[in-house]
């Protein structure tokens, strides 16, 4: 009975696998293909990579992306653990609870809604004030840090939440006032959490489509708005090759994400 | 339910200082009130605590003790009241600028830094050069004797080596005042009884004043130069070891310290050399050796502790202080035994007895029919 009951188990988990990850794996088979033609297998070959490398359009495109994912994370990191400290660390004060929904909205808002709210604010302030001067890596990156910033203010939130608070009046204690309270004792503690969130964030602002396509202007399109378009027009076997290295990259980034989030809790036992 | 250790700390000074009349305290606590929100943690606390004592806050659980601790380290602001640490009023100085260390129950060691960096935090805030700070660090864990594990983490260390560690932390600024909360709580039985003495040894070398609070009795009776039996957010009693434990100033003391036999009685005689009093609870009458001065008629609790009792099988001619029994129940301890005795009114009392010869055979045993008797100067009148 047990013994049929954890077959099943296996088979279905297999069949999950399957679902979730047998397009992604056929993807970047077929990145390899010889062939001219994206369905048909032609053989083993590395030529679409050495295509993609050629083509300027795309690479210029991920040159813009990552510099864009990489400001977008930083800024995100800083504001988001700022916000965090305030969610967990103040005292009740009144429009707290407002202030916690107002921070996590982005998580659950739809990216249509994100994208065309902040065209509107982009355009209104452009008219009022001239500034952002037209739409391009500045209004991407503001958009980015925006939805970006609630992810790290939840992964720091619960990380100062778990943080045994005796540690930071030890080192009060023993004579350390409130900044170097903060960058000594608080910040090391923390760091792990910060920097899974960025590096959630990088991933999140590297794979936007939607919320990039409504705040670019021309001559500023982020690698998966260049995808999108080539795709339009018919797959080529080249795009297999792009999506193969990103996929590659997002996968380093998640997986180092959660192995510095494993091990910050080794030293959560140090006191117990 | 252990035997009870009632060595009180050996002093070095003939009269201590908190008996002298003219001594100037160290620590003077004013009227501290801690509220919060309806919760009252401390009520009007008023304490005089001594350079160089060793002194115990012993309660339960939510008696104020910790609260009165963390006024005292400057984590909790009172809502009325003050601190004077060396004459000095604390009101308003923060945790940092205070010439006070503590010692968390939980140990708080920075989790991110090596024994060595733990210790030398404290002396690098006050900006000590890395010289002197080095040798400070490597001279206090010698004290503890934790020189040999100065670079690693604290995860990788025992229970009680992370307990060495918080000690020499604390100790490595050389604060006027310790304080200690349930500094012995987390270690096992054998460990916490070296650690005591150790505890001792380094109070007595370094010249510091500590305050400790736990919820040990035994602990605090080998502690403490002085304890202060908190309940409810006062301190319900002051005084030396063996003063607590033998004349208990009420029926929470007595019954919170050790264990206590109550019987409740009528006074029905108060002079100044005796007082008598009627009991239901046993056969004859109560006395004690000294007056109460208190109204004719009073109610009152007699609380005489068990191994204060004498206890045998030959009858006794007495009118005062005997009463008859029955043995309900043994427990063979080794050094002692524990006798509990159901009296002619119902009410079982304990009895403790050493047990000075190896024989058992002529032991007394279930169903024995007991007589029982004290001294006039064994027992204390409770009026409160």
């Amino acid at each position: 009975m047990k013994q049929g009951s954890s077959v099943a188990l296996k088979v279905m988990a297999g069949a999950g696998f399957v679902f979730l990850y047998a397009p992604i794996i056929a993807l970047i088979v077929y990145s390899f293909n010889e062939s001219k033609l994206v369905t048909v297998w032609g053989g083993w070959s590395l030529k679409w990579y050495v295509e993609l490398f050629r083509n300027e359009q795309i690479m210029s495109a991920a040159w813009v992306s990552l510099k864009i994912a990489f400001i977008s994370a930083t800024m995100a990191s800083i504001l988001g653990t700022l916000a965090g400290f305030v969610l967990s660390r103040m005292r009740k004060f009144a429009g707290k609870a407002m202030l916690t929904g107002w921070v996590t909205a982005p998580l659950v808002m739809p990216e249509v809604i994100t994208g065309l709210s902040l065209l509107l604010l982009f355009v209104s302030l452009e008219s009022m004030f001239g500034w952002p001067a037209g739409r391009g890596v500045t209004t991407i990156v503001i958009a980015h840090t925006t939805f970006c910033l609630a992810y790290v203010a939840v992964v720091v939130q619960s990380r100062l939440a778990s943080l045994d608070e005796t540690l930071e009046e030890a080192a009060m204690d023993l004579g350390a006032k409130p900044t170097s309270l903060f960058f000594l004792i608080t910040l090391p503690l923390i760091a792990p959490a910060i920097i899974s969130g960025w590096l959630l964030s990088f991933t999140l602002s590297l794979d936007d489509l939607v919320i990039a396509s409504f705040v670019s202007g021309p001559g500023n399109s982020t690698l998966p708005m260049v995808i999108f378009s080539k795709v339009r027009l018919g797959v080529t076997p080249e795009v297999n090759a792009l999506a193969t290295l990103m996929i590659v990259t997002v996968s380093i980034a998640v997986i180092a994400a959660i192995v510095i989030m494993h091990r910050q809790n080794r030293f959560k036992d140090a006191n117990k | 339910m252990s035997a009870f250790p009632n060595t009180s700390t050996v002093q070095t000074q003939s009269v201590p200082t908190w008996r002298q009349k003219d001594a100037k305290p160290f620590v003077q606590i004013e009227q501290i009130t801690k509220q919060f929100g309806q919760f009252t943690a401390v009520n009007s606390v008023s304490l005089d605590i001594y350079r160089n004592e060793l002194f115990c806050l012993l309660g339960g659980s939510g008696s104020g003790k910790s609260t009165l601790l963390r006024m005292l380290a400057g984590f909790e602001e009172p809502t009325s009241g003050r601190i004077l640490i060396d004459g000095v009023d604390m009101t308003g100085i923060p945790p940092w600028e205070r010439p006070v260390n503590m010692m968390f129950q939980s140990y708080a060691l920075f989790p991110h830094l090596s024994v060595e960096a733990n210790v030398a935090f404290g002396l690098k805030r006050e900006g000590l050069k890395s010289a002197e700070v080095n040798k400070r660090v490597a001279e206090i864990l010698g004290m503890v004797q934790l020189g040999h594990l100065a670079k690693r983490k604290p995860h990788m260390l025992s229970g009680g080596q992370r307990q060495r560690v918080a000690l020499a932390r604390s100790l490595v600024k050389r604060p006027k005042l310790l304080l200690l909360d349930e500094p012995l709580g987390a270690l096992d039985k054998k460990l916490r009884e070296e650690t005591q003495f150790e505890l001792m040894r380094l109070q007595d070398e370094l010249g510091i004043t500590f305050i400790v609070v736990t919820h040990d009795q035994e602990e605090a009776m080998t502690l403490a130069t002085r304890i202060g039996v908190m309940n409810n957010g006062d301190i319900v009693q002051t005084a030396e070891p063996h003063e607590v434990y033998e004349y208990p100033q009420n029926r929470f003391v007595a019954e919170f310290i050790g264990n206590v036999n109550l019987f409740d009685g009528t006074v029905i005689d108060d002079e100044r050399d005796t007082t008598s009093m009627r009991s239901a609870d046993i056969d004859g009458l109560l006395q004690v050796d000294h007056g109460i001065s208190c109204a004719p008629n009073q109610d009152v609790s007699v609380a005489i502790r068990p191994e204060k009792i004498r206890i045998s099988r030959e009858p006794i001619d007495l009118e005062v202080n005997a009463t008859t029994g029955v043995i309900s129940d043994v427990a063979y301890m080794g050094s002692q035994s524990i006798f509990k005795v159901r009296l002619n009114s119902g009410k079982e009392i304990r009895i403790t007895q050493p047990n000075v010869s190896r024989e058992m055979g002529n032991r007394l045993t279930w169903e024995d029919r007991v007589f029982l008797s004290w001294d006039a100067d064994s027992c204390v009148v409770l009026v409160a």
